[in-house]
């Protein structure tokens, strides 16, 4: 890993990979980024290819999970250890661990981030449940890692080809119903995620929303990722609020 | 408690501060945010004469001197800006802080339409930008390259618009004093300077230049020193009031500014940090700075610079 000589930016090298399904993978790097917390992303950067946000898997090593969606990302899956990968940050908000009993939700890809804030929480001697949707099983990830820290792991999918059919809210609200939990954390697609909020209002448990948006400038400067209005109302954030600053990660109590 | 108040070619502001184009202004939530958090005024961004994605990432970094943009003048074209506009001033009016529309045209004959249209939504001022470094693959020279091509977009919008025109010029010239001079007598109310500086940033692990448009525009503290000569050198050039913009980031930077000459202050890259709370933080340095050194008022404050080097204070 070496410091380039422009701000956060650092140029690390591939040390490994992990496929985690057919479209996702975790990318190790040479480095740490000590000073992150579980929630908070990075800019990573191919000159010639462009420059997109990933929330991190580990910081120490560093380690990314990409879904491989778009141009970006599938140039960046596909490079090889040795290969260099250009990273910023870490930047904007994280989740912060709040009580004892932690119960995380993760819709698709959304649960790359999920297995860091995991390890952080089962090292403090929380409990940690674990609720994982997606719309098949060829799209869920990070189960058994999830198992081997010790985590507790429910898995719901649209299709029923991996445990319950059906969406992930249900599974997390037995879980409320069940064990209450101190705290939600979540991350997903805009819809799971206003549907857990209006859960967690229900039940009165505290929240922290991980929003995924169209990340430009990653300074809070030029707009393209502010959350829209209506959201912003439900949730009771400020309206104008930026993913890439504010957040991405909303801490609702 | 100094008096923060300002009187800009009769449009009141609480402040000096004004959020400079290009940075968050890009819906009436955002804007009205930045409001909400003591600015003085808002510009919004550059809207020109049809919808523009802008450049694609790698689009802006922070580095030590502080950020570098090629953005591109992302806009939804000034016809899906006029709602944008119109929502906007709604939500300000009650905040008492004035909407500043920037507005940009690929060719010189556009200046005119878009600001027609923009001026429908009634903005306190139409802030006419010329001078963006960052588009020139896609539009050719900036028109504040000469004194010529900044006077005739001057006389276009002026014919146009009946409300303040304020120019935003480039500081990348040798005849600043000149330009300044050419789009007044073509009926500027007000200068803005300046728009970002020109630059680019080489990786050297990779190579290559960070930016997807190789080069862009300077902002932030590098740039102040270039701003303030800018508006050193213009404000004894015209007697319009100067938009003094480029790397203001704290209460000391603005009276600086307000000293070199100018009359508002922008601040754009300075959110980088503390997202739109800068503000309140800029105005109560800028308080603090004014009693401290007993200031009354921004007025006894303004063109000081010159004003000590003349003599007559």
């Amino acid at each position: 890993m070496a410091q380039c000589n422009h701000g956060l930016m650092r140029a690390f090298k591939l040390t490994k990979k992990g496929q985690e399904n057919e479209t996702t993978t975790t990318l190790w790097l040479d480095g740490d980024l000590t000073e992150a917390i579980p929630g908070q992303y990075v800019m990573a950067w191919l000159p010639d290819v462009g420059e997109k946000p990933f929330s991190l898997h580990s910081s120490a090593p560093l380690a990314l999970t990409i879904c491989a969606v778009g141009p970006v990302s599938r140039a960046i899956t596909a490079l090889k250890p040795g290969d260099p990968l250009w990273i910023r940050g870490p930047l904007g908000k994280g989740f912060a661990l709040t009580g004892k009993k932690h119960l995380l939700v993760g819709g698709g890809y959304g649960a790359a981030p999920l297995s860091y804030l995991a390890e952080e929480a089962l090292k403090r001697g929380d409990q940690v449940v674990t609720c994982l949707g997606a719309a098949s099983a060829k799209d869920l990830m990070l189960i058994d890692e999830l198992n081997r820290l010790g985590a507790t792991v429910h898995v719901t999918t649209d299709d029923g080809s991996f445990g319950t059919q059906g969406l992930v809210t249900v599974a997390v609200l037995e879980q409320i119903e069940s064990n209450k939990p101190d705290c939600l954390y979540a991350c997903g697609p805009t819809g799971m995620l206003m549907a857990l909020w209006d859960l967690c209002q229900k039940h009165k448990i505290p929240a922290q929303l991980s929003f995924e948006a169209l990340t430009r400038c990653g300074l809070g400067l030029c707009g393209a990722c502010e959350l829209d209005e209506s959201l912003c109302k439900r949730l009771g954030l400020p309206s104008g609020w930026l993913v890439c600053h504010d957040g991405p990660v909303a801490r609702l109590f | 408690m100094a008096n923060l108040a300002v009187d800009f070619l009769g449009i009141k502001l609480k402040n000096p501060l004004v959020l400079a184009s290009g940075v968050l202004g890009t819906s009436p939530a955002v804007m009205e945010r930045c409001a909400r958090e003591g600015v003085g005024a808002v510009t919004s961004k550059s809207a020109g004469t049809e919808a523009r994605d802008g450049h694609a990432n790698l689009v802006a970094l922070a580095w030590q001197g502080g950020v570098i943009n090629a953005i591109g003048l992302t806009n939804p074209g000034c016809h899906a800006e006029l709602p944008i506009l119109i929502e906007t001033k709604k939500r300000l009016k009650p905040l008492g802080v004035p909407l500043f529309a920037s507005i940009f045209a690929p060719r010189l004959e556009e200046f005119g339409e878009v600001a027609r249209v923009i001026a429908e939504a009634e903005p306190d001022l139409i802030e006419v930008n010329i001078s963006c470094p960052n588009v020139a693959s896609d539009f050719g020279t900036p028109f504040s390259a000469t004194a010529k091509s900044a006077a005739e977009v001057t006389r276009e919008v002026r014919r146009t618009v009946k409300c303040p025109i304020s120019v935003k010029l480039a500081p990348n010239v040798y005849n600043l004093a000149e330009i300044a001079r050419a789009v007044v007598a073509e009926g500027a109310d007000a200068i803005t300077a300046i728009n970002t500086v020109p630059g680019m940033l080489i990786d050297a692990y990779a190579a290559k230049p960070i930016l997807k448009n190789t080069t862009g525009g300077l902002s932030g503290p590098a740039i102040k020193p270039v701003a303030l000569r800018a508006v050193w050198e213009i404000s004894q050039a015209v007697d319009v009031p100067i938009i003094g913009t480029g790397g203001i980031s704290s209460g000391i930077d603005v009276a600086e500014m307000i000293m070199a000459g100018a009359t508002l202050v922008g601040v754009g890259s300075a959110l980088v940090n503390d997202g739109p709370a800068v503000f309140g933080k800029i105005n109560a340095e800028l308080q603090d700075f004014m009693r401290s050194q007993g200031y009354q008022d921004l007025e006894s404050m303004r063109g000081l610079v010159h004003r000590r080097a003349n003599g007559t204070v």
